[in-house]
């Protein structure tokens, strides 16, 4: 009570115990800190006052300490959480606050992982599939048919969904078959989106990305700073647009009596499809295909109408690292300006056409 | 609890952060898993005593049915509660009366969403919270069999609406009094709560809300299926909430009228 009386009158500061993971694929410990902590801080504060004082080689990434750029995602107290967003008001006085990196990911240094998995699934989610005889600059959507997306559009890809989801937090294995729950709504954003022209995002969910892995435990809900609604308004609608096409059978009776959906047999349909059965690229080194098997007719054809996702794209180069093989840590000891892009240096903007994996009705053709 | 550590991802994948501790949360994470468990157990042992014990399931003073054994279809149900005829003959004792709808309600609630995320975190542990390692060492979630019968969830919401529907049915039929003239007593407000819980929980889930307009890819173009889903997804919001109350009302409502038919109490009566 005393301290909060003195606190309102913006005095003084008290000295918190931290315990920090520090190390890096090597091995690493939790390191006891005591530290400074003053009125209206949050945790990414007092990482940058370690930094300042008694630990100026503590690794952490950081950027616009508004909870709007995702960069501080770690776990303070066992819990996924943006550091700049968990204020230390929330803790007692007493309490010892552990700061450890995401589980999830493979371990850089100190309170940085390596979230090169998230950019990986992210390249392999087929992208917007443009209307056909439609330009771009002539899209027009109502309100009320964008609304659904657009809540998904609010993910800043803090990845805390990704590392808390224990299908890959508990299991590496299930890795190469399941995208997480960030790129669920990346299907589902799509798959409501008013002018996406595919219709088959739902079975590609289901035998790409691996849905049938999420058991709706709902801990993404729970983490996300934008507090999307993750599992209830993306998640379970999807698997339910799955039910549709294949345990519905009101669905079934219908299509059979009116003779509707018809849908188009994808290469990517298949029954029950656990994406770990899912067998490894035999495309040649260097490239990555998505289903194996690619640049067949049928593929092609597709892609003529709009998009193809098996098309062979350049696999995602690693970002540069320095002689000792890690990333810079500053500009410092770096020979370019700010920090080295996740997508490899090698990437010019626009990308060339032949690195997407969907291509333009109209502008493609050649 | 076989696991402490986060797991090595094996030869060929990159190392983790070598943390020790299975979870380092700082909160009491066990609390509501176990609580959880406690009331999905308890719920399971009483409702498996009271579908296989065939008797105090009807008060005919009052005509109060609980919802465990409606519709009650055998000959061996007795006088009075079989409102829909008795086409299934005779039973013998082994086989629950109301073996009809109760694997209904039973697979609607076992594949329901919300218990889902309850049962697999408090009765397997898979995971039992968040940021918590999960003891199993495998993992393949709603893949394969059995557990992808988990999507069938839509077939079970319509045939329990159909099951609503007949309890519904048994509500207006509890607000009679011995007479056949219509008559109220707590009894009848005890269905009546229950009704409403249930009701509330069966419109609420995931699948009625997809049904009603969650499938559709341009809602201006469906107005009223825009209404309808509007309407569902307010209720969905709530769709926890309405799954545990309506678990309590059926078992408080099932409890009242064994405890009415077996003479333990007698039924207040406010009207007839």
């Amino acid at each position: 009570m005393g301290t909060e009386k003195s606190q309102a009158a913006g005095a003084p500061a008290t000295k918190r115990q931290f315990r920090i993971w520090r190390g890096d694929e090597t091995g690493g410990d939790l390191k006891e800190y005591l530290v400074e902590v003053k009125e209206g801080e949050v945790v990414l504060d007092i990482i940058h006052r370690l930094q300042s004082t008694e630990a100026p080689d503590l690794a952490c990434r950081w950027n616009c300490k508004a909870g709007k750029c995702g960069s501080c995602s770690v776990e303070i107290n066992g819990k996924p959480k943006l550091a700049c967003m968990t204020r230390m008001s929330t803790f007692t006085e007493d309490e010892t606050i552990s700061v450890t990196p995401l589980r999830t990911f493979p371990i850089v240094r100190d309170l940085v992982t390596d979230v090169s998995f998230n950019y990986e699934k992210a390249r392999e989610t087929p992208a917007f599939a443009p209307p056909p005889g439609v330009t771009p600059g002539d899209y027009r959507m109502q309100q009320v048919d964008v609304e659904r997306s657009q809540e998904f559009r609010k993910c800043i890809e803090c990845f805390l969904c990704q590392t808390v989801c224990h299908v890959i937090r508990d299991h590496e294995e299930n890795k190469p078959a399941f995208s997480g729950p960030r790129y669920f709504i990346r299907a589902a954003e799509l798959d409501m989106h008013p002018l996406d022209a595919r219709d088959d995002r739902k079975e590609y969910a289901q035998a790409e990305q691996g849905l049938g892995y999420c058991n709706i435990t709902k801990c993404c809900t729970e983490v996300c700073p934008e507090h999307i609604k993750i599992t209830d308004n993306g998640i379970i609608p999807m698997k339910e647009r799955v039910v549709d096409r294949k345990y519905d059978p009101l669905v079934w009776l219908g299509n059979k009596i009116f003779r509707r959906g018809q849908v188009p047999q994808t290469s990517v349909t298949s029954e029950h499809s656990p994406g770990a059965v899912r067998t490894p690229a035999t495309g040649p080194p260097g490239f990555h295909s998505h289903a194996g098997a690619s640049h067949d007719p049928k593929a092609e054809a597709q892609a003529q109408a709009g998009v193809n996702w098996h098309r062979e794209v350049p696999k995602p180069t690693a970002p540069t690292l320095d002689e000792s093989g890690r990333l810079p840590l500053t500009e410092l000891t770096f020979d370019r300006p700010a920090a080295p892009s996740p997508f490899g240096e090698d990437v010019s903007f626009p990308l060339p056409p032949e690195h997407l994996n969907y291509a333009h009705p109209e502008q493609d053709k050649h | 609890m076989t696991s402490t550590a986060t797991r090595p991802g094996g030869p060929g994948t990159r190392p983790r952060a070598a943390i020790a501790a299975r979870t380092l949360r700082t909160d009491r994470w066990w609390v509501q898993p176990v609580g959880i468990a406690a009331i999905l157990l308890f719920f399971i042992v009483y409702s498996t005593i009271r579908v296989f014990m065939a008797d105090w399931y009807y008060v005919e003073d009052y005509h109060y049915l609980t919802p465990l054994y409606s519709p009650c279809l055998t000959d061996s149900c007795v006088p009075g509660s079989s409102h829909f005829g008795t086409p299934f003959g005779e039973f013998p004792f082994f086989l629950p009366l109301g073996i009809v709808a109760f694997p209904i309600v039973a697979g609607f609630r076992v594949t329901c969403y919300y218990y889902r995320k309850a049962g697999y975190r408090s009765l397997w542990a898979s995971p039992p919270a968040c940021g918590v390692t999960e003891p199993h060492q495998k993992y393949t979630g709603e893949t394969r069999f059995p557990l992808f019968v988990m999507n069938w969830h839509r077939y079970f919401f319509y045939l329990a609406f159909v099951v609503l529907l007949i309890n519904i049915y048994d509500a207006i039929l509890a607000f009679r009094g011995p007479d056949g003239a219509f008559g109220v007593g707590l009894g009848s407000l005890i269905i009546l709560v229950n009704i409403v819980a249930l009701a509330g929980y069966t419109l609420s889930c995931h699948a009625c809300r997809h049904v009603m307009g969650g499938r559709l890819k341009h809602f201006s173009r469906n107005p009223v299926r825009y209404r309808f889903w509007t309407l569902v997804s307010k209720l969905n919001v709530r769709h926890g909430t309405f799954a545990m109350v309506s678990l309590f009302t059926v078992l408080f409502t099932d409890f009242y009228i064994m405890a009415v038919s077996a003479n333990w109490i007698t039924d207040l009566r406010f009207i007839n």
